[in-house]
């Protein structure tokens, strides 16, 4: 096999791709469809989420609506064409929880279509006590600035789990899946799974993988709802945008190298990294780029990436507007009343155990303390208040203190003394369930690729 | 040698943007589309460690990194998140809005 064509139909499952994209894709013959399904992008919120949560939330009946949409088209055409589907950080954080709500979503979308195939589902958490052990044997380091793990902290995470590589993707297809539905994985691994099996040179491979999981967000102009053809060669690859109104170019797709990493010449991952220092690329045609020089290096360790998320405790948030200038003017003056009698009412808890947080928008919310601008005031501002505590009751009672204060609170020279505030919503204060902290983000010795990644088959529609 | 007036980076620059790098950092990418003007940028001496220490109101331990890559005209700086994203007091959980005063830097 001299080309291998991989469909990349949308940055990630669920943000949609057109209809177009996915008959110009279906005309190319692709051998291959992958597709994240995940990130950490959204916070610790997804990995940290617990049952109770998604089934009082109805988060579970949201990613049929989100992501069942996206499923059925590509399921037909992997059974259609008889290629591989591939789909990593199924439910978006991977977890085990989220890879039986995406398998469920994946079964209800074939049964809809009447769709057979062969299924692997991969799980990818890591025992606490195994994370543990690594630990004490000093084979847990931490990324960059994450907080310091200790068996605690292992502990207090609600769940804790890898990136897998190549590897179980690889493993999988070669025990007959058709569709392979993964939990978290390094966002390349279900890119660059079938060109590895085939022998591609894998910094050419990692490369492309890693431009590919973003779908069209590489293309001119960008977009996370629309997909990339990627055709690997022996020597280079290229990338073409299926989308008419769509253009990879040299810059589009450099510029696509620096995104969301603070390292652009590197691509880090499980096993190796490939360095991109001497990649060249090249127009073409109008809408194709060709890009080589991508080379892989494997590291004296193979490690994997950890993420663990623990919770923090519960949210509560108030929503509202001022337009009177004066209550713009003395807001800060406000909002230390708000502290202050918050304190003084629930003088029991001791300050540690509650934050309150009072975001002014059109001031300064979006950059909170790394604002350096301090201009004229507006004529009108949003305000959100925050409360964070360790019970939902608790969080709403403080939020709703606080919002009190603040609707009522009198300041010289006021003269819209029937409130301060207009809310939008009834009721005024939102309980927005549980907080959670990212924890772990560490790398962890494993030289055993497939070991923390089991797989488990399913003949779908049999 | 002909004399340029002073122009602000939103002038130069075609992407002024900010995302995060995982959860504890937050990169700058400024891109430039043509190397003369990002000669110019670059040779201004402007971009670097003590400018967003200045703008940010940060530590110089928190500023984690800052580049030039000639091959792609581009200056990237990384620093640590103020808070982590998504948790209790972060108040931008991609940190997809924190580039804005980059905007307006001056290059001589």
């Amino acid at each position: 096999m001299d080309e291998l064509r991989v469909y990349a139909p949308t940055a990630i499952l669920g943000y949609g791709y057109p209809e177009a994209s996915l008959e110009e894709a279906k005309a190319r013959s692709p051998h291959v469809i992958a597709v994240d399904a995940g990130s950490t992008d959204g916070g610790p919120y997804y990995l940290g989420i617990e049952p109770e949560t998604i089934r009082a939330s109805g988060q579970g009946s949201a990613m049929m609506e989100f992501v069942g949409r996206d499923v059925g088209p590509l399921l037909e055409l992997a059974c259609a064409a008889e290629i591989p589907l591939l789909v990593g950080s199924a439910g978006f954080a991977g977890g085990n929880l989220h890879l039986a709500g995406a398998s469920i979503v994946f079964q209800k979308a074939a049964a809809a279509r009447g769709l057979r195939f062969r299924m692997a589902t991969i799980q990818a958490e890591v025992d606490r006590a195994h994370v543990k052990e690594k630990l004490r044997a000093g084979q847990i380091e931490p990324l960059g600035p994450a907080p310091e793990l200790t068996e605690e902290e292992v502990d207090s995470a609600v769940r804790i789990v890898a990136q897998m590589g190549v590897e179980p993707f690889i493993a999988a297809l070669e025990q007959g899946a058709q569709v392979v539905l993964a939990g978290r994985a390094n966002d390349p691994s279900m890119f660059a799974a079938l060109p590895l099996m085939y022998g591609f040179d894998k910094g050419l491979a990692m490369h492309m993988a890693k431009i590919l999981e973003c779908g069209a967000i590489a293309a001119d102009p960008g977009s996370g709802s629309d997909g990339l053809l990627g055709t690997l060669r022996r020597d280079s690859f290229s990338l073409q945008a299926l989308s008419p109104e769509r253009r990879c170019t040299v810059k589009s797709v450099a510029a696509h190298s620096l995104y969301e990493k603070s390292d652009p010449m590197h691509i880090y991952g499980p096993g190796g990294v490939t360095d991109l220092a001497s990649v060249g690329f090249e127009q073409q045609d109008e809408r194709t780029v060709r890009v080589r020089g991508s080379r892989f290096t494997a590291t004296p360790r193979y490690q994997l990436k950890l993420e663990g998320s623990k919770r923090v405790g519960y949210r509560a948030v108030g929503m509202s507007g001022v337009r009177d200038p004066g209550t713009i003017a003395h807001l800060d003056e406000i909002i230390e009343a708000a502290r202050t009698g918050v304190a003084a009412k629930f003088s029991d808890l001791p300050p540690d155990d509650y934050l309150l947080n009072f975001r002014v928008y059109g001031r300064d919310a979006v950059m909170g303390r790394l604002e350096p601008y301090r201009g004229p005031l507006p004529h009108e501002v949003g305000l959100v208040v925050e409360a964070v505590a360790k019970t939902q009751a608790l969080a709403t009672g403080l939020c709703g203190h606080a919002r009190s204060i603040m609707l009522h609170h009198g300041f010289p020279g006021r003269k819209s003394t029937a409130g301060n505030l207009a809310f939008p919503f009834s009721p005024l204060d939102i309980p927005a369930g549980p907080v959670y902290a990212f924890n772990i983000y560490h790398l962890m010795d494993e030289p055993d690729p497939l070991r923390h990644f089991p797989i488990e088959m399913t003949e779908v529609g049999a | 040698m002909s004399q340029t007036k002073a122009q602000k980076l939103s002038e130069l620059a075609s992407v002024i943007r900010s995302k995060n790098a995982g959860p504890f950092e937050l990169t700058f990418d400024i891109m430039f589309d043509d190397e003369q003007t990002y000669a110019r940028v670059r040779a201004s001496g402007i971009l670097g460690a003590e400018l967003i220490q200045r703008l940010y109101g940060v530590d110089a331990d928190e500023v984690l990194s800052v580049h030039f890559f000639d091959a792609a005209l581009t200056f990237k700086a990384t620093i640590a998140r103020p808070v982590a994203s998504g948790t209790a007091g972060d108040s931008d959980v991609l940190g997809a809005q924190q580039h804005a005063p980059l905007l307006d830097v001056e290059i001589p």
